[in-house]
């Protein structure tokens, strides 16, 4: 045999070799391709089944669903205002608490904490965030609860109660479980979450505008007022709106302290109902097909309001990092 | 001039103030849950708890059978949903750049991260449960697995990216094909991280009761058979908690004590490893 044929032979070989790894890559890559795509088809096959389950009610019902406050499954008659109410009304008390509340975790964490203390904390907080919801909702009933009723219920009725229009959401018993402590047990929940978005968009504030506006003889506050918050609103509201999303389908410790009650109360003492409680509630027990249904409904509801919020924070969230790209 | 200087000090201190009286809140709470776990848990936890059964009303028993339950259906939905969410992540991560497919998986799963987990629960008993017209084990474990995908898809994206790109070229100049850089340069070099994202979303998925009430359900009794209805942790807690007998309550506190000092310690473990590997 030749060189020139041994060579011919080699490169032959060598081609097949190169052919069978571009294959494989193409293989490999298809492969991952497949797996990314089964995410998407999660998401997909989450809102198809629920239509699909939810389709009875609404034939039912038809839209009237999302406005009759009627829920009884004696009578076979399901409305979602009640619930949908109470989940709003619940979130809404969560976020008024914990904004305030994880602006200022995250002021301290950027801008106060010594640096030796910044990474302890800093876990500290996100273990808040670990611990298993329905601890919380324990927690909420046994302990928080009777707190609630004895100490902060009467002093809230006493001084807020009497307000002329907002004093009305303030009174009634103090029995300590209802809308109010759903919020608040809520609040503790969703601190972590805000806290930890914030503080991230906050460190990405460049150091050099800082030192300017401190050059200028600017104090912390005025730093954070008029050069950290207006840099990063866009990441802020981002990290709001993904507490939002959290509160708003948060199910077993609102389950434990919200009371279930199917009504819509003008008091936030008194007991309430969010969808994702009702569910928790209802659905195992839930033999009627028009029950189930109308429960599977409150599940898309539920599921299309988390959707829209956590999109809207997701976007905002890419915006500041894009915009943060294009600074530098 | 003198007193505007006396009024921003005084804003200043009183906001820096506002900001520590918050963060000693978030420990107060924090210290306050754990404190009440360790005080009421304690005392129900004993040998018991891990050798008996779960009691009827009244009489006495553990948790052996929930906490079979629970590991089994953690371990085998961490079993499904580690290769899904890997192979996910390393799409995202190394081809996901360009085209429609990776910014929308990326967008969807952060998505899913934080979806409502009883929805979830809600997903499998419609095409699952109410298929094969029972509760089981393993409906319980895809509930679990489902919520574990995002959570290793999005920390293996994140991971795969803090590898510097000369890494990979210096293994493509020696004439690795694509795959060989991926598997045994890009991701044996962040393997610890990886191994962070799969202990979250243990930890994650280990204390999860909404996507269990109606897909696995609650039994009562041992049993190993995945197609029947499993004790699990969660589940028997929100039972044994909601009850008025005093010693499933008992229960339902050293469960919860189990449930959280595991959450935490795998929380914890994982940031060390995570902690360990950038630093060096």
């Amino acid at each position: 045999m030749s060189t020139a044929e041994q060579e011919s032979i080699d490169a032959a070989r060598m081609a097949k070799k190169l052919n069978r790894q571009h294959m494989a890559d193409k293989l490999f890559r298809f492969t991952t391709l497949g797996f990314a795509l089964l995410v998407l088809a999660m998401l997909a096959a989450i809102i198809a089944s629920l239509i699909y389950g939810a389709f009875p009610a609404f034939r039912e019902f038809g839209f009237g669903f999302l406005t009759s406050t009627d829920w009884n499954p004696v009578t076979n008659k399901y409305g979602a205002l009640n619930t949908i109410f109470g989940t709003v009304v619940t979130s809404i008390i969560a976020l008024a608490i914990a904004i305030p509340v994880s602006f200022g975790i995250a002021i301290f964490l950027t801008e106060l904490c010594p640096v030796w203390l910044k990474r302890p904390l800093g876990t500290a907080v996100e273990l808040l965030a670990a611990i298993p919801s329905i601890i919380y909702g324990m927690w909420g009933l046994f302990v928080f609860a009777p707190v609630f009723s004895e100490y902060i219920q009467p002093f809230l009725a006493q001084t807020l109660g009497k307000l002329p229009i907002i004093g009305a959401l303030f009174q009634g018993p103090a029995m300590g479980i209802g809308m109010l402590a759903a919020g608040v047990i809520l609040s503790i929940m969703v601190i972590p979450f805000i806290a930890s978005v914030m503080r991230d968009v906050f460190e990405v504030v460049p150091g050099v505008l800082k030192e300017s506006a401190y050059g200028l003889g600017a104090t912390t506050w005025e730093v954070v007022r008029n050069v950290v918050l207006p840099y990063t609103k866009i990441g802020v509201v981002g990290g709001v709106m993904l507490g939002l999303g959290r509160a708003l389908g948060e199910t077993m410790a609102v389950t434990f302290v919200i009371g279930n009650a199917h009504k819509i109360s003008a008091s936030l003492f008194n007991p309430g109902n969010s969808i994702a409680s009702t569910l928790a509630n209802e659905f195992a027990e839930a033999s009627k097909d028009l029950h189930i249904a109308s429960l599977i409904s409150l599940g898309l509801v539920l599921f299309l309001i988390t959707f829209i919020v956590l999109a809207i924070a997701k976007l905002l969230l890419i915006r500041l990092t894009r915009n943060e790209g294009a600074r530098t | 001039m003198n007193t505007i200087y006396r009024k921003r000090l005084f804003i200043n201190r009183l906001a820096l103030l506002l900001a520590l009286a918050a963060m000693a809140v978030g420990m107060l709470f924090l210290a306050w849950i754990l404190y009440t776990l360790l005080a009421r848990g304690l005392s129900g936890l004993s040998l018991a708890v891990f050798t008996q059964m779960t009691p009827p009303p009244g009489s006495e028993g553990g948790l052996a059978n929930a906490i079979f339950g629970s590991l089994m259906m953690v371990g085998f939905a961490t079993f499904i949903a580690t290769p899904i969410g890997i192979l996910a992540g390393i799409y995202l991560a190394e081809f996901g750049n360009r085209g429609w497919v990776g910014p929308t998986t990326r967008f969807i799963n952060d998505i899913l991260l934080s979806a409502p987990s009883i929805v979830v629960g809600l997903f499998i008993y419609t095409v699952y449960v109410a298929k094969v017209q029972h509760f089981s084990g393993w409906a319980g474990t895809l509930a679990l697995s489902l919520l574990a995908v995002p959570v290793v898809v999005r920390t293996t994206e994140n991971m795969l990216r803090l590898v510097p790109n000369s890494l990979r070229e210096a293994a493509a100049a020696l004439g690795a094909p694509q795959w060989k850089v991926v598997l045994s340069v890009a991701l044996r070099a962040v393997r610890g991280g990886v191994l962070t994202g799969i202990l979250l979303a243990v930890a994650r998925i280990s204390g999860e009761t909404a996507p269990l009430l109606f897909t696995a359900l609650n039994n009562q009794f041992w049993s190993s058979d995945m197609n029947a209805p499993m004790a699990n942790l969660p589940v028997v807690i929100f039972q044994f908690a909601m009850s008025p007998f005093e010693n499933w309550q008992s229960l339902a506190w050293a469960g919860a004590l189990l449930i959280t000092f595991s959450v935490l310690v795998l929380n914890i473990l994982a940031r060390t490893l995570f902690s360990q590997k950038t630093s060096s």
